[in-house]
């Protein structure tokens, strides 16, 4: 197997936020102690004046994030998608989404991807927990290009709460630093007939895998990658049922309000074609190698591509 | 002997404020048959201090970047902020009718997106003084002149998130935040000794590292003199105002009384608690 060439996300926003502040000092960084692990180490050495470290205090740190905002900040709550999704969850809802203030919540370690730290660090509930409570904005990127491209136009040009998902481990490289992303807008990797299928994350590269050996096979893809989860690209979508037979989602997230559940929400009320849900089966996680934690939930390119072979039998 | 008489005066305008906040309270959470009496009577004296002396805020201009900031920590008591709020010319009196009623700005809890003059939507405990926290560190890092008040309720530290949120505020030395505690000592349930005993609250802000006054809640000079502290001494402390307070203060039958918490007056037990109020009793 050939070496990645990439890297991780994390590291795309703590570049990306840097840039953001020096363009616009009301940009914030409110971390939680675990700045080092979430890259923003750059920014607070750059500006302190924009840097505020709360501990080991996440709710405090999201009340705070949503003062600041009051006067007119743009803060960035910075810790893990297992605790920015739940530890502080009434927070979000209480003191930014329900008065839709200017507050972003940026998370490393989405997903399986702390797989050595065990269940207790992996976020797996985060996109769906979230993306039910109203005025949020959800966004998964899946390289390091279209991460660093989306905290940029989150913290630029896009006003409300939005929550962004990074990961912890080296991904490849999907785009170039030369692709644009616009938020709720699906990005097309290759249009395609037979089957569709969608995918955020990390786990999109996985697809782009699949995708090759499906079409090798002759079968033709259809593959988006739906980096915004909310608000989805309802377009996006309904093009995928009239121009393919069938989709497949995959997703690092646990199978119930994820990526999948939000593109069968689409086709449950339109018809048109079948969804199968490749994602994480209901089930906790525990130290051991991504790979295995992946493996043993079938997020594999080999069920990818045997599910896309069944649907199209 | 001039200055004392001016001095009184002034104590007996904001008396009679405190007095108006009481009625409007009562006449709100009677019209909405529902409501948080208790509270809201609790701090009407200090609130009656801070919107018609204290804070420096515009009514015409509620967005004024250089104002005072107000966080309602205790958003249940919301009729004592809209009762200033009205008499202080944001909206007009007759507004106050409309309190938890579809389409009000008045919601069951403070709205900032739809009342004007509610600088951050609260009511879910233990969450509004991280705001505060938030709003003073933006002062300070704007070098800005404006200062946050924050009424916390005794019941409320009870979450954590209180004290995490002091613990910052000691940290970025948030001089120009001015924390209330309403010092009613009943909550919900029951006493707050009974529900989960809270201990010496001035003792543990203190601990923390905030620069601690215990008063009066009632006293009007009491009230006075702790915010003229606060103005004066600026020296890297947040403050924090333990206000010993009554709940239900200023009608009889409801004060001390923990059913008073979120119980709206009948139509004679309002008859009676305004002429009470009225009396001065």
């Amino acid at each position: 197997m050939d070496t990645i060439q990439g890297l991780p996300t994390r590291d795309a926003y703590g570049k990306a936020i840097v840039a953001l502040g020096e363009k616009n000092r009301n940009v914030y960084v409110v971390d939680c102690d675990i700045g080092k692990s979430c890259k923003t180490g750059e920014f607070m050495q750059t500006f302190p004046q924009q840097y505020v470290n709360v501990g080991i205090a996440e709710q405090n740190g999201c009340g705070l994030a949503a003062g600041l905002a009051t006067c007119g900040k743009i803060p960035f709550v910075t810790t893990y998608a297992v605790f920015g999704s739940m530890r502080m969850l009434e927070q979000i809802r209480q003191e930014v989404c329900y008065p839709n203030l200017n507050v972003k919540i940026a998370c490393s370690h989405g997903g399986f991807t702390p797989a050595n730290d065990g269940a207790s660090h992996q976020g797996i509930e985060d996109l769906g927990v979230l993306r039910t409570i109203p005025n949020m904005t959800v966004i998964a990127p899946a390289d390091y290009h279209s991460a660093y491209a989306l905290v940029k136009a989150a913290g630029a040009d896009y006003y409300g709460p939005v929550y962004l998902r990074f990961t912890r481990d080296a991904v490849p490289f999907i785009y170039s630093e030369d692709d644009t992303f616009e938020i709720g807008k699906a990005k097309v990797l290759s249009e395609g007939s037979d089957i569709t299928i969608i995918s955020n994350g990390d786990i999109l590269s996985r697809c782009v895998a699949a995708k090759d050996r499906l079409v090798e096979s002759g079968i033709s893809v259809r593959l988006l990658d739906m980096h915004t989860i909310k608000p989805i690209d309802r377009e996006a979508v309904l093009d995928s049922i009239a121009k393919t037979r069938g989709i497949i989602t995959v997703e690092d997230h646990n199978i119930i309000n994820g990526l999948g559940s939000a593109v069968s929400e689409i086709v449950a009320e339109v018809g048109g074609c079948r969804v199968s849900r490749i994602g994480i089966q209901d089930q906790f996680g525990e130290s051991a190698p991504y790979e295995r934690l992946l493996e043993k939930n079938f997020i594999t390119v080999d069920n990818i591509v045997e599910t896309a072979m069944r649907m199209l039998k | 002997m001039i200055q004392n008489e001016k001095k009184d005066a002034v104590v007996q305008k904001l008396e009679t404020q405190a007095k108006e906040l009481r009625k409007t309270i009562l006449t709100m959470i009677h019209e909405a048959k529902s409501g948080h009496p208790g509270g809201s009577l609790s701090a009407a004296d200090i609130m009656a201090v801070l919107y018609f002396e204290e804070l420096q805020v515009r009514p015409q201009d509620p967005h004024w970047e250089e104002r005072d900031r107000f966080v309602l920590s205790k958003g249940h008591v919301c009729p004592v902020l809209y009762s200033c709020l009205a008499l202080r010319g944001y909206f007009p009196m007759d507004v106050v009718k409309t309190l938890r009623k579809e389409g009000s700005m008045l919601q069951g809890h403070p709205d900032m997106k739809r009342c004007p003059g509610v600088d951050i939507s609260t009511g879910s405990l233990g969450q509004g003084l991280s705001t505060a926290v938030g709003m003073a560190l933006a002062a300070k890092r704007d070098e800005r002149k404006y200062r946050v008040f924050c009424l916390v309720g005794d019941g409320e530290s009870q979450e954590g998130q209180i004290w995490e949120a002091v613990q910052t505020a000691v940290k970025y030395q948030l001089d120009n935040l001015i924390i209330i505690v309403d010092n009613n000592g009943l909550q919900n349930d029951n006493t707050c000794e009974v529900v989960m005993p809270l201990g010496d609250l001035g003792v543990k802000f203190e601990a923390f590292g905030c620069s601690v006054q215990r008063i009066d809640g009632h006293s009007i000079p009491e009230i006075r003199t702790a915010f003229g502290f606060a103005r004066e001494h600026r020296g890297g402390k947040p403050h924090c105002i333990v206000a010993k307070t009554v709940k239900g203060k200023g009608v009889s039958f409801m004060e001390h009384v923990v059913a008073w918490h979120g119980t709206p007056p009948n139509d004679e037990q309002y008859g009676t608690a305004i002429q009470e109020i009225e009396g001065g009793v």
